[in-house]
C-alpha cells in the first residue's frame, strides 16, 4: 500500500458536511472524531483556537467517527449532533457536547437540544428512530477507506496529518498548506 | 517461500497452518476457517491506549469485514487470561489468539516476530478462501495501519469471485 494512497481524504468536503468557515478559504481542516473521546475532548479547543487564529482563512469540517463498543454513549451523541443539524443547529450541539462529554447520557442530550432551541420533542423521536444512523456510519465508513485509524484524525486540505496534534503544531502545518494552495493556484 | 524486505511472508504464499487457543480451553486452527477469506492481524501486545487501539478500531470495522464473509483473528504473544480481561474490557467481537508456547511460533512461521522485543511485529495478513496469502502489510510498531489496505485487499478477492 502506497503512502499516498493511505492518507488522503477519500471523501471529498462537500454540501453534506457541517461546514464552519468559507469555502473559499485556502484550507480545509477535517477532523474525524468521537465525542466520548477524551482526546478528542483535548482537541476541541485547539481547533476553536485555530479558528479564532485563521478567521476566513480556515473551513473547518467535523465528522463522526465513533467507536462505540469503548465508548458506550458515542454513537448517540454522534445522531444527536447531526439531529441538530437537520435543525440548522449542528455546531452548536457539536460544542454542548464536547463541553459536557463526561456525561453524554440522552437526558442531557435533550437538555443540549432545549437549551440550544431545538424542537425537543422531533429531537427525541430522531434519536428513539436512528434516523441519522446511517449518516454516521457513512461518515465512518469514509473514515475508514481514508486511513483513520483512531480519534481524533486531522486531514488538512485532503491530506492526513500525522503525528501530534497540538495546536502549534497544527497552525504551522495549516500555514505551510496556505502556502502551497497560494503558490498553485496562482 | 517468498518474503518482503520485512521478513513476512508475500503474497502468493500459501499461508502456513496453526492452531493457537483462543481461550484456556478453545482452540482456533487456520484449516477450520478453508472456504473464506480470513484476516490475521499480529499485534505487539493487549492494552495499548484505548483512542487509538487497532484492535478496538477493528472491533467497529467487523460489520464491513463480515460483509466480505470474512473471518478477522487478532493474534499477540499474550496468554489467554491476559486476551480474556483485554476483550471483556474492550467489548471485542473477534477471537484474540495466544502464541504464547512455543513463544511466538506462529509470528516466526509468517516472518513477523520481533527478537530485540519479544514480540510479534505490527502485521497484517489476508489470506483468501483457499487458504493463500493475498496481501500483507507490516506497519512500524508504534502506528496503527488502520483498516484501510484490509477492505482493499477484501474488495480485491471479492471482485475475483465474482468474475470467476
Amino acid at each position: 500500500m502506497s503512502e499516498v494512497e493511505r492518507t488522503r481524504l477519500t471523501l471529498a468536503v462537500s454540501a453534506r458536511d457541517h461546514i464552519e468557515g468559507p469555502n473559499d478559504a485556502p484550507v480545509t481542516l477535517v477532523e474525524y472524531g468521537d465525542y466520548e473521546c477524551p482526546y478528542c475532548g483535548r482537541a476541541y479547543p485547539i481547533v476553536k483556537k485555530l479558528q479564532h487564529e485563521l478567521g476566513s482563512q480556515l473551513r473547518f469540517v467535523f465528522r463522526n467517527f465513533p467507536l462505540k463498543e469503548i465508548h458506550p454513549h458515542a454513537q448517540h451523541a454522534a445522531e444527536a449532533a447531526e439531529a441538530a443539524a437537520a435543525q440548522g443547529r449542528f455546531a452548536e450541539m457539536h460544542d454542548a457536547l464536547f463541553e459536557h462529554q463526561r456525561d453524554l447520557r440522552d437526558l442531557r442530550l435533550s437538555e443540549h437540544a432545549a437549551a440550544i432551541g431545538l424542537d425537543v420533542a422531533r429531537f427525541e423521536k430522531d434519536l428513539a428512530d436512528h434516523t441519522y444512523a446511517a449518516r454516521v456510519r457513512e461518515d465512518f465508513l469514509s473514515g475508514l477507506r481514508s486511513g483513520v485509524n483512531g480519534t481524533p484524525t486531522f486531514f488538512i486540505n485532503g491530506l492526513r496529518h500525522n503525528g501530534p496534534w497540538d495546536f502549534e503544531v497544527l497552525l504551522n502545518a495549516i500555514r505551510a498548506a496556505s502556502t502551497t494552495s497560494e503558490s498553485t493556484s496562482r | 517461500m517468498s518474503t518482503d524486505q520485512h521478513g513476512a511472508l508475500a503474497p502468493g504464499t500459501e499461508a502456513p497452518d496453526f492452531s493457537l487457543h483462543a481461550t484456556p480451553d478453545q482452540s482456533v486452527s487456520l484449516s477450520s476457517l478453508r472456504g473464506r477469506p480470513v484476516v490475521l492481524a499480529f499485534y505487539p501486545a493487549d492494552w495499548s491506549p484505548v483512542c487509538g487501539d487497532q484492535m478496538a478500531l477493528y472491533n467497529e470495522v467487523l460489520p464491513e469485514f463480515h460483509r466480505f464473509n470474512a473471518e478477522l483473528l487478532g493474534v499477540s504473544v499474550d496468554g489467554t487470561w491476559c486476551h480474556l480481561a483485554f476483550a471483556a474490557e474492550r467489548r471485542l467481537h473477534f477471537p484474540l489468539l495466544s502464541d504464547f508456547e512455543p513463544k511466538g511460533r506462529v509470528a516466526r512461521l509468517y516472518g513477523v516476530y520481533r527478537d530485540e522485543d519479544g514480540t510479534t511485529e505490527r502485521a497484517l495478513f489476508v489470506i483468501d478462501a483457499a487458504g493463500v496469502i493475498r496481501w500483507s502489510y507490516v506497519s512500524p510498531v508504534g502506528v496503527n495501519p488502520g483498516a484501510d489496505g484490509i477492505l482493499r485487499a477484501l474488495e480485491t478477492l471479492e471482485q475475483e469471485r465474482q468474475h470467476v
